[in-house]
């Protein structure tokens, strides 16, 4: 058998309450991700995609530990996080780290590149003077920075070199797993490529695990093992990348990928445009949540939920593919 | 091929800045006939919007002025209208769908009030027939139950149903020529799909000259009849779709295209274009790009490339394409 997954999350659950009505009195429930589980294997790369509102940021802000699950569990290395004692989240939280959509927003401007780059360091192991500057010398050698940008500040970078910088910080305990949040699509177009070939080098060269969360689907599938699909808080789809995205099953990751427009002035004919609108997560329609929107809407997916099931290889929640009888 | 509704030649417009001036809009020309649509695509700061503005003549004043060329809508130059011709033209024969909705929106008046605005400006309509052309108006763009929708505000639509109303403003007119600057760069994918079949069919039916402001080349493929690739000010490539997708002249038009990730390819690497975004301030002698070209040669670092005719309709500013 294969050895566990670096992080495995089982009927992930988030639930925010929103009081409402006079005084408050009122609560209403948000079910921003609702029983999700995946794995994210070492060395391997999980893409998110979905809409606003379907819950992909609230599942990387658990992973993150940014907010607590209100049901479900996450295991990392074979571990239940929430059985971890304080040294065992130390090191679950130096083993996890993030990079975000806005390099301008993310980084210090009051501090050198060094500085910000070295942070983790300083906080998570008291290095002496000279190994920390080797370390960080080292990543920013990592992430293509020349040595000297070290002493410059963040305002002297341009959008894809700071991006470059955030890379370099959470990289710099080490970590097994890097959340990556929209990393390109506050960058320029032309710089886009850079950034992705730097990140997938780096998973090759140094083993990391990312969680891709991205609109633009050609990248996700690009730099993807497997892609996981979520619509309302519910993961609709999942499997590997090149099958999900090029010969999905589910109604919704069918639409989702023929509206990511191919570079083709031609292929303007196979276009899938849904109707309708994402409902809010607030109230979720009944039964199968996208039935609302769905071309093959039948009797049955305003009744029952469908459940994950395998499908062609791969982990489809849709009625049109009847679940073999076990 | 009937006249062009719009017709751009050599337009110039110059920010001064703290460092210097800066050549916001460098000598761009280009026309664009009823029914079709013109894709300007560029990164930031390569003029796109820029040139836009300054065909409504709504350039930040006073740093950035319009300081040479000409913008003729339908035969008259714009130009040289005076500020009050300007506000009859701007919304009536041009308008202008921006990114995010909220901000052509107000907050405060309802989306009735803001769609009967320009039709009774516009058309002299008042009572009833306002009331019923503004609910012809919203069912028009794909608004459902329109006359419920008049009395609520912008705050109770989603994204979608804005840019929607913002559409149904824009072609309230209607206009000859419409500007859409990333118009659904704030929209989900399956709501941006449903937006650009909306622009489609509004273009069909009023036979609108558009000019479609984008970064995403996929959406131009989609949409847009003829392109412009933007650099640094410049017009560095125009030509047919078709023709700049299969075969692109100018190194940045190539580059831009090989970068994007494609599905259904599974190329391990991307061919990603090397250096950073040019300084507008600080540009280089020469051509603008030939910092990060990777057929640079001597003479785009001495002398700029003039616009070289390749094809009918399809032009670039490129040494390598120069006759010998």
């Amino acid at each position: 058998m294969s050895p566990a997954p670096l992080l495995e999350a089982t009927r992930l659950t988030k639930h925010f309450a929103l009081r409402r009505g006079l005084l408050g009195r009122r609560t209403d429930i948000v079910r921003a991700v609702d029983s999700i589980s995946f794995t994210i294997e070492a060395g391997q790369t999980l893409g998110l995609v979905g809409e606003s509102g379907c819950g992909k940021t609230t599942t990387s802000r658990m992973i993150l530990r940014v907010e607590p699950p209100t049901s479900g569990d996450i295991r990392f290395e074979g571990a239940p996080l929430a059985a971890l004692d304080r040294e065992g989240l130390r090191h679950y939280r130096r083993s996890v780290q993030a990079v975000f959509q806005d390099p301008y927003a993310s980084l210090d401007p009051r501090m050198r590149v060094a500085a910000i780059v070295g942070e983790p360091l300083v906080i998570g192991q008291r290095p002496t003077g000279t190994e920390l500057r080797r370390r960080v010398r080292e990543l920013l050698d990592l992430v293509g920075l020349p040595e000297r940008a070290g002493r410059l500040f963040p305002h002297e970078f341009s959008g894809g070199q700071r991006q470059r910088i955030a890379i370099a910080r959470a990289l710099a305990l080490s970590p097994k797993l890097v959340v990556l949040d929209e990393p390109v699509s506050a960058l320029d177009v032309s710089i886009r490529a850079q950034i992705l070939n730097l990140l997938h080098d780096l998973q090759r060269r140094l083993g990391i695990s990312y969680l891709f969360i991205a609109h633009d689907l050609a990248a996700v599938a690009h730099m993807s093992h497997t892609i996981a699909v979520m619509y309302l808080g519910r993961i609709v789809e999942m499997g590997a990348a090149a099958e999900v995205a090029l010969r999905a099953k589910h109604p919704y990751t069918q639409a989702l990928f023929s509206a990511a427009l191919p570079l083709d002035p031609g292929g303007r004919s196979e276009e899938i445009i849904l109707s309708g609108e994402i409902p809010s997560p607030l109230t979720p329609p009944p039964g199968c949540r996208f039935h609302t929107r769905c071309s093959h809407v039948m009797d049955r997916c305003r009744r029952d939920e469908p459940p994950l099931h395998t499908e062609s290889g791969r982990l489809v929640a849709c009625h049109l593919y009847p679940q073999a009888t076990a | 091929m009937s006249a062009a509704v719009i017709d751009v030649r050599n337009l110039k417009t110059h920010i001064v800045t703290r460092w210097g001036t800066i050549k916001a809009v460098d000598d761009v020309s280009f026309t664009v006939a009823p029914g079709e649509t013109l894709g300007l695509v560029g990164e930031s700061g390569s003029g796109k919007s820029m040139t836009c503005l300054s065909i409504l003549r709504l350039v930040p004043r006073p740093a950035a002025r319009i300081v040479g060329g000409a913008v003729i809508l339908d035969g008259e130059d714009l130009l040289g209208k005076s500020e009050r011709e300007m506000q009859r033209i701007r919304g009536r024969r041009v308008a202008m769908i921006l990114q995010d909705p909220m901000s052509s929106l107000n907050p405060v008046f309802s989306v009735g009030m803001q769609v009967r605005e320009p039709l009774a400006g516009y058309h002299g309509l008042s009572g009833r027939a306002l009331r019923s052309r503004a609910v012809d108006l919203l069912a028009s763009v794909g608004i459902s139950s329109p006359e419920s929708r008049l009395a609520a505000f912008p705050h109770q639509l989603s994204g979608g149903m804005r840019q929607r109303v913002v559409g149904a403003m824009a072609i309230a007119a209607p206009p000859r020529l419409l500007i859409a600057d990333e118009p659904t760069t704030s929209l989900d994918l399956t709501i941006q799909a449903q937006y650009l079949r909306l622009l489609e069919e509004l273009q069909e039916r009023y036979r609108l000259a558009m000019i479609f402001v984008t970064h995403n080349l996929g959406i131009v493929a989609k949409m847009c009849d003829r392109v412009a690739v933007m650099y640094a000010g410049r017009i560095v490539e125009a030509g047919p779709v078709e023709e700049i997708f299969r075969a692109p002249l100018h190194p940045y038009t190539r580059a831009l295209l090989e970068s994007v990730p494609r599905l259904g390819e599974s190329a391990e690497w991307l061919t990603a274009i090397e250096g950073q975004p040019p300084d507008l301030a600080v540009l280089p002698r020469g051509c603008a790009f030939a910092p990060r070209c990777p057929r640079v040669m001597d003479r785009c670092r001495a002398e700029e490339p003039p616009e070289l005719a390749i094809a009918p309709g399809h032009s670039t500013r490129c040494w390598l394409h120069a006759p010998a």
